[in-house]
C-alpha cells in the first residue's frame, strides 16, 4: 500500500514535470548549453601546440649571450612561459601541464618521461644545443597528465546535479505548500515520509538521466579522462543526487514562501558553489574554509568523482565520502521527514 | 443512531486569538449536520481540527470511539473551501491519482458518470469552470467512499444551477449512508440539506439541533414583509421596529391582524405585502446580531 501510494505521487509529478513545457525546456536546454559551453572554451585553437616554461634569471643579459637557447626559444609553435621557481613548475610537468621546463643558465631540464609532448620538445632542444659548449642536462619527471579540463568536469556534472537537485526539489514543494495541493494531500492516508520519498524518486531518476546525457555530451566533444570504473561514478552521483535533493527537501520542509525558499537555496547553493571546488582547489585556502567545504555534500560528491575518473580510485578508495553522503542523506531525510508541514 | 464522531471540549488557539472555545458535540452516523456562523466565528477551523488537519490545543475528537488515525483517514472524504490540485494533470489522472491512496476505492468509471466529470475527462485541471471543479473536487472526495464526508463551503461562488446540482449530489451521497458535515453560508442550502444544524459564534456553539426545533424554540412569531419604498423608515422603524433588507421592510408580530389594521390606519400601501413564518436567516441574525463581520 506504501510504494501504491508512492507510485501514485511519483507518476503525478513525473506527469506534471513533462507537460510543464517551460520547465522540461530548461532543464533540457542547460546541459545542452552547458555540454557546448565547455566545447567551445577547451577546443584547442592555439596554434602553438608544445609548452615550455623557462626559470627567469636576473641577469637577462646572459640570458641574451645563450645562443642555443636564443636558437631554440625561435622554434615554432611552442609557447615559451617565464617561471620564477622550480617547485611549483614540477608539479605542472607531473600533470603534462607543461611540456619542459629549463633554466638557461644551467641548461638543465626536466621532462615527463610519459609525455609525448615532452619527448619532441626535448628533441628540439637537443638539436638547438648541438655544437654548443654547455650540454643540456636531462631531468625525469613522473606523474601522469592532468588537465584542468580532467580536473574541472567532476565539479560541473556536480554543480549541475546541485542546481537541479535544490531548486527542481526546494520549489517544487514550496510552490505546493503555498498552493494548498499539500493540504489536500494531507487529508488522505498519505504519510510525508511517503510523499517524500516519492519526490526524491521523481527528481533522482530525473537527474541521474539528465546528468548522464551531460557526461557522455561532454565526453563526444571533449574527450576528458576517465581512469575509474562507470559503476562507481554512476554509485558517487547517485549518492550525491540523493543528498542534494534532501538538502533541498530540509529547506522546503516548512517554508511556503516562494522568495524565502530562493534566499534559502541560494544560501547553501552559493557557498557549495565556490567552496566545494567545483572551480578551483582550496588547497592553499584557510584551514577554516577548509573545515568548512569538508561539511559540504558536493565537497564529497566533487571529490569522490576526480578520485575515480582521475586516479582510478575505486569504491574502496572513496568510502569515506560515500559514507558522508549516505549519513547525511539520511540524516536530512529524517529531520526533513519529522519537521515536514502539509501547510 | 449511533455516535460516528464525538468532539469533546475542543479549543484552538492561534497566539493570543482562540478560534474555538471549548466545543463538544456528536455527529450521528447517517446524518447531515449544518456548521453555520459569520465569517470569523471559527466554522472552517473547527471542521479543519475534525478533520485531523489542524492538532487542538485541547480537547479530543474520536471517530467511531477512536482517536483519529489511519482508519479515520482510510474512512473519510473531504472537500476543503479552497482546494489546489496539481497542475498539468487531467481530471481522470487526478482521479486515479487519488484511488490509488486508499485501500478501498470506488469505480472510477461510476464516479465520472455520477458527477457528470465524461465531456471534461481529459482536460487539465487548471482548465475547469468553477462548478467542473466543484463537481471533480466532489467526486475526488469520494474515491475512498468515504463513510464521513466533510464539506467546507461546496457551493460558495457557484451558480444557482450548479448549486442545486450539488444540492441534489449531496442528497444521494446522504440517502447511500453516509454521514456529511456540512459549513456553508447559505441558510437555505443548510435548511435543505441538514437533518441538524450547529450554529457557531466567537469560537463556541450557540445553537445546535434540527432547523425546525431550533425555529419553533427561539420563535412564536412571523415576519410581515413590505416593499421597501411603501413603508419609510421614519414609520417602519418607529412604530413596527422593522428591520430594512434586501430592498424590504421586515416586521416582525405575533398578531398579524392588528399589525395589518395598524399599517391600513396609516395608508400603506399593501398590495405587495407578504406573510411568512420566520426562518433560519432570522435566526441566523438572531444569534448572531447583523453588525458586519471581517
Amino acid at each position: 500500500m506504501i510504494w501504491k501510494r508512492i507510485y501514485a505521487l511519483f507518476v503525478a509529478r513525473n506527469t506534471e514535470f513533462f507537460r510543464d513545457r517551460s520547465a522540461l525546456a530548461w532543464s533540457i536546454l542547460l546541459p545542452i548549453l552547458i555540454i557546448f559551453v565547455f566545447a567551445y572554451a577547451f577546443t584547442d585553437k592555439n596554434p602553438e601546440k608544445f609548452k615550455v616554461a623557462y626559470l627567469v634569471s636576473e641577469d637577462i643579459v646572459r640570458e641574451k649571450n645563450n645562443p642555443p637557447f636564443e636558437k631554440f626559444m625561435a622554434t615554432r609553435y611552442i609557447q615559451f612561459i617565464p617561471v620564477e621557481m622550480v617547485d611549483t613548475n614540477l608539479r605542472k610537468i607531473e600533470r603534462h601541464q607543461i611540456d619542459l621546463l629549463i633554466d638557461p643558465q644551467t641548461s638543465r631540464y626536466w621532462i615527463n618521461q610519459t609525455s609525448p609532448n615532452g619527448y619532441i620538445v626535448e628533441k628540439l632542444l637537443i638539436a638547438a644545443y648541438v655544437n654548443a659548449v654547455q650540454t643540456p642536462i636531462q631531468t625525469m619527471v613522473d606523474g601522469d597528465q592532468v588537465r584542468y579540463l580532467d580536473w574541472v568536469i567532476p565539479g560541473v556534472i556536480a554543480m549541475n546535479m546541485m542546481w537541479g537537485a535544490l531548486f527542481g526539489i526546494g520549489f517544487v514543494i514550496v510552490r505546493y505548500r503555498k498552493m494548498g495541493v499539500l493540504k489536500r494531500l494531507r487529508a488522505t492516508p498519505v504519510k510525508p515520509i511517503e510523499f517524500l520519498t516519492a519526490q526524491i524518486m521523481s527528481r533522482l531518476w530525473l537527474l541521474v538521466i539528465v546528468n548522464t546525457l551531460i557526461f557522455i555530451g561532454m565526453d563526444f566533444f571533449l574527450d576528458f579522462r576517465m581512469h575509474g570504473s562507470y559503476v562507481d561514478l554512476f554509485l558517487v552521483f547517485t549518492l550525491g543526487c540523493i543528498c542534494l535533493i534532501c538538502c533541498g527537501l530540509l529547506i522546503a520542509a516548512r517554508i511556503s514562501n516562494e522568495e524565502v525558499a530562493n534566499g534559502m537555496l541560494n544560501l547553501i547553493s552559493w557557498p557549495m558553489m565556490f567552496l566545494s571546488g567545483v572551480w578551483f582547489s582550496l588547497e592553499g585556502a584557510h584551514p577554516w574554509m577548509q573545515k568548512f567545504a569538508s561539511i559540504l555534500p558536493l565537497t564529497h560528491v566533487i571529490e569522490a568523482a576526480r578520485e575515480i575518473m582521475i586516479d582510478g580510485a575505486g569504491l574502496a578508495q572513496v568510502s569515506d565520502h560515500l559514507l558522508v553522503l549516505i549519513v547525511t542523506s539520511i540524516l536530512l531525510l529524517l529531520i526533513g521527514a519529522k519537521i515536514f508541514r502539509w501547510e | 443512531m449511533s455516535i460516528i464522531l464525538q468532539v469533546s471540549n475542543l479549543v484552538k488557539r492561534f497566539g493570543d486569538l482562540t478560534a474555538v472555545n471549548d466545543v463538544s458535540f456528536n455527529i450521528h452516523a447517517g446524518s447531515c449536520v449544518g456548521l453555520l456562523g459569520p465569517n470569523g466565528a471559527g466554522k472552517t477551523t473547527t471542521i479543519e481540527l475534525m478533520e485531523g488537519i489542524k492538532t487542538p490545543t485541547a480537547g479530543s475528537i474520536t471517530y467511531n470511539g477512536e482517536p483519529l488515525g489511519q482508519n479515520f483517514r482510510n474512512e473519510a472524504g473531504i472537500m476543503f473551501q479552497n482546494t489546489a490540485l496539481q497542475e498539468f494533470v487531467t481530471v481522470r489522472e487526478m482521479l486515479v491519482q487519488f484511488s490509488r491512496f486508499y485501500p478501498k476505492t470506488a469505480n472510477i468509471e461510476q464516479l465520472v458518470k455520477d458527477y457528470s466529470l465524461e465531456e471534461f475527462l481529459h482536460q487539465d485541471t487548471r482548465k475547469l469552470s468553477g462548478g467542473q471543479k466543484q463537481r471533480l473536487l466532489l467526486a475526488i472526495a469520494l474515491i475512498n467512499q468515504p463513510k464521513i464526508l466533510f464539506l467546507d463551503e461546496p457551493t460558495t461562488g457557484l451558480d444557482p444551477q450548479s448549486r442545486r446540482n450539488l444540492w441534489e449530489q449531496v442528497r444521494r451521497i446522504k440517502e447511500n449512508g453516509a454521514t456529511i458535515l456540512l459549513t456553508t453560508h447559505y441558510m437555505e442550502e443548510a435548511y435543505e440539506l441538514c437533518d441538524e444544524i450547529a450554529i457557531m459564534d466567537h469560537g463556541k456553539i450557540i445553537a445546535h439541533d434540527a432547523p425546525d426545533v431550533l425555529l419553533a424554540r427561539h420563535f412564536n412569531d412571523v415576519v410581515v414583509q413590505l416593499r421597501e419604498q411603501d413603508i419609510l423608515p421614519v414609520i417602519g422603524k418607529e412604530t413596527f421596529g422593522a428591520t430594512y433588507r434586501n430592498g424590504s421592510a421586515h416586521i416582525v408580530t405575533s398578531d398579524v391582524n392588528a399589525t395589518v389594521e395598524q399599517l391600513l390606519q396609516l395608508k400603506v400601501p399593501l398590495a405587495h405585502l407578504r406573510i411568512r413564518a420566520r426562518d433560519l436567516e432570522d435566526l441566523f441574525l438572531d444569534l448572531t446580531g447583523k453588525a458586519l463581520r471581517s
